[in-house]
């Protein structure tokens, strides 16, 4: 059952492909979906799923994220009993630094009153009920259940993610890789992990004294030879945010509907930090189409084929097509921008032309309103 | 307790029954206003912004809605540990109980809750009132003027003031006479139904009127005539902007056109005086590929497809193709199939309204009634 279960969310997550999303914070905190955080998704699928007990383990570039993440009551995990919990990072560390944060923070592991740990990250953004994960788990009686998606996109999408190779018979994973971006199919690791308490802290211990173990993912695929790990397939929707690229086309293919129907209005609620914005005006003269509009906007120009955030101004004759466009910006007269991501905080003078293209957006850096 | 400077106590207890269906399942100051409010928002959004942390909210008709809309107070920052909101419905005691009988009455009845509270000022409001005002100020003017009451006033149209309470005041703005809804007003400076109270003032007044068997037990007609008649400091501080008491349907539906006025006073979209609500966990809208949108103010959860004119649309509205909308309101989660025609409409809650349908005549106002289901080509309005 769920009350048996707490959750780990680790925020060790490879950044290098998507440095211009992640200047000021963590991937898990990076804008998507017009109102959403990365970090959203994973919250309401454990939430959803019964989970009452959260552990956020981040970096030191946190500040967005526990803004963002407060008390957790956005998600209801601003609890008495249980609730959420957040670690960071000391700065003494560099070598395989997750599994020496969760050794840190033992205390926090055994203090719950849980028996098992669902370990998962952020930036595989889905909504997943990870109560089948757990059924799927307990009955097939191996010390642990990692999650996968099928793909046929692994040549452009997942990239640097682990590879799993499974039993086909039996489901038992039998090895893992990297996905480098030679095939278009494979089974590609969410890193979602089902285990006991007990099988995690024999983990945590391993990885904390072996100074060649890196993640602790890898720490746990080290022990694929040693322990019976299981598989559970998830056939939903997955976005994979950890390069620009994936970034723009995951946003850009939330605007169909089957994806948004999905993602956002199962009877699993995305929960998110409520901002208290007034409804999105349209102003005469303006012309919408294909796009998600967050609340607080003042839209006078054209927006199309777009992702637009809370407290967007478009203004007059400014055109904005094929752009994902966060929170807090202003779009003066008579600009154009095409396959742009505005990241917060941006002014786009009058008259500006930016460009870029599906393989290739451009990004323009969030700007901080202090100097 | 802590002493508390300030608190607030919120009548909203009343039906506004001229609202007609709009108030049939809920007090009016909890009917829906301006795309994702309701109507007691703005009460209880000013006194958060004035730094007013404790607000009793006095109800009576149809509580439920405010109930579960205000909760703990929480949208509001009024979830406190000493303070914040508190419900105060009629209740029973040793010597029976009563239901409120006038709006003295109702805070006469709850003078335990101002007690355990032990403020100096006791602000009263209205909660049935849409405008933007910074109490502090209020309460400055009240100090300043070593008030036993002030009242907020606004200037209303001579040909108006009968509908409202009209004082007459000297230079000083000291108010030397009020009248209840006067026949012949003799001013123009009408009562916002905003008064602070010197509580200990106060006290005295509301026992004395408890104990006054003519009394209608009314600030306007009993408390505020009495305190002049006695010679106390009753002053006015004046109001300027938007005002409004959305007391019909013919009002509530042009208070939200002048919503999409884009020089309206009210600036429900300016940032430095939020109005909070109580907000739910749903996705941003979608404007399909052939929708068309003009002056019109939609919020989130909505999918649009098609035609939306001079209207305003509430969370989880579903617009279809080829539906055109125009000069309407359209509240929570209402669906509009394709191929439907509404003009000059109010569809409440959950209204599911089948294709190839008209609704409104463009001249009277239509009004759709919560959880229908307008049946294809079932004409109305």
């Amino acid at each position: 059952m769920m009350k048996d279960y707490m959750a780990i969310i680790n925020l060790e997550e490879n950044e290098n492909d998507i440095r211009s999303l992640t200047v000021n914070r963590p991937i898990a905190s990076i804008p998507i979906g017009s109102r959403y955080r990365v970090i959203d998704f994973m919250l309401s699928n454990l939430v959803n799923s019964g989970i009452k007990n959260v552990g956020i383990f981040s970096g030191t570039n946190s500040r967005s994220l526990m803004d963002h993440v407060g008390t957790g009551k956005a998600w209801d995990l601003n609890r008495k009993i249980d609730g959420l919990f957040l670690f960071n990072h000391g700065l003494c560390d560099f070598v395989n630094h997750d599994s020496k944060l969760l050794k840190n923070n033992m205390e926090y592991i055994y203090r719950s009153s849980s028996e098992n740990v669902i370990l998962a990250s952020s930036y595989m953004v889905c909504n997943m009920d990870l109560a089948k994960v757990v059924d799927a788990h307990e009955e097939s009686g191996a010390d642990m259940t990692v999650v996968y998606t099928e793909t046929a996109r692994a040549d452009t999408e997942f990239l640097n993610c682990y590879t799993l190779d499974v039993d086909k018979e039996t489901g038992r994973l039998n090895g893992v890789g990297k996905n480098i971006g030679f095939h278009p199919h494979a089974n590609v690791c969410m890193e979602i992990f089902v285990m006991t308490k007990e099988k995690l802290v024999e983990l945590i211990h391993a990885g904390a004294h072996n100074i060649n173990a890196g993640s602790f993912s890898n720490v746990i695929f080290n022990e694929t030879g040693n322990l019976y790990i299981n598989t559970y397939k998830y056939e939903g929707f997955v976005f994979c945010i950890n390069t620009v690229s994936s970034y723009y086309r995951s946003n850009m293919r939330m605007l169909s509907s089957d994806v948004s129907d999905a993602l956002f209005r199962s009877e699993r609620p995305i929960y998110t930090k409520i901002k208290d914005e007034p409804p999105t005006i349209y102003v005469k003269g303006c012309s919408v189409s294909n796009s998600l509009i967050a609340d607080g906007c003042v839209i006078e120009g054209t927006v199309r084929n777009s992702v637009i955030g809370r407290y967007v101004n478009v203004e007059k004759d400014a055109v904005v097509e094929d752009c994902i466009i966060l929170q807090n910006i202003r779009v003066h007269k008579g600009a154009h921008l095409s396959h742009v991501i505005i990241d917060k905080n941006v002014d786009i003078d009058e008259h500006t032309e930016l460009k870029g293209s599906e393989t290739f957006p451009l990004v323009i850096e969030k700007t901080s309103m202090f100097k | 307790m802590v002493k508390k400077n300030i608190v607030a106590m919120i009548l909203a207890g009343g039906q506004g029954s001229r609202l007609g269906l709009l108030t049939r399942n809920m007090a009016k100051p909890a009917v829906p206003f301006g795309g994702k409010y309701r109507i007691i928002d703005f009460a209880l959004s000013n006194c958060s912004n004035s730094g007013i942390d404790t607000v009793g909210i006095l109800t009576q008709y149809k509580p439920q809605m405010l109930n579960s809309h205000i909760g703990i107070g929480a949208p509001w920052d009024l979830d406190r540990v000493h303070g914040g909101a508190a419900m105060l419905p009629p209740y029973m005691s040793e010597a029976g109980g009563d239901w409120y009988k006038g709006t003295a009455n109702a805070v006469y009845q709850n003078l335990n809750y101002l007690e355990s509270c032990n403020p100096e000022y006791v602000l009263i409001l209205s909660g049935d009132h849409i405008y933007k005002m910074d109490y502090r100020k209020m309460l400055e003017r009240h100090i300043d003027a070593d008030a036993d009451a002030t009242i907020a006033v606004i200037d209303v149209p001579i040909e108006e003031a009968s509908r409202f309470g009209i004082m007459s005041t000297d230079e000083n703005d000291v108010i030397t006479a009020f009248e209840e809804k006067p026949k012949e007003p003799k001013g123009t400076l009408a009562s916002m139904g905003i008064y602070i109270f010197t509580y200990s003032k106060l006290k005295k007044y509301l026992i004395d009127d408890a104990a006054d068997s003519e009394s209608v037990n009314d600030f306007g007609k009993n408390i505020i005539p009495s305190m002049i008649a006695n010679g106390e400091t009753l002053v006015a501080y004046r109001f300027s902007g938007y005002w409004k008491d959305v007391g019909t349907i013919q009002s509530y539906w042009e208070a939200h056109m002048d919503l999409l006025n884009p020089d309206n006073e009210i600036s429900l979209f300016s940032n430095d005086w939020k109005i909070y609500t109580d907000t739910a966990a749903i996705p941003s809208q979608y404007i399909g590929p052939d929708a068309h949108i003009e002056n019109s103010i939609v919020t989130e959860g909505c999918v649009i497809h098609g035609e939306l004119v001079d209207s305003v649309v509430f969370p989880g509205v579903y617009i279809g193709k080829n539906t055109r909308i125009e000069r309407s309101i359209i509240m929570e989660n209402t669906a509009v199939e394709d191929n439907v025609i509404i003009s000059k409409s109010i569809l409440l809650e959950n209204v599911h309204v089948r294709s190839h349908n008209a609704i409104g005549n463009g001249t009277d106002i239509a009004v759709i009634d919560t959880g229908l289901t307008v049946e294809s080509q079932a004409r109305m309005g």
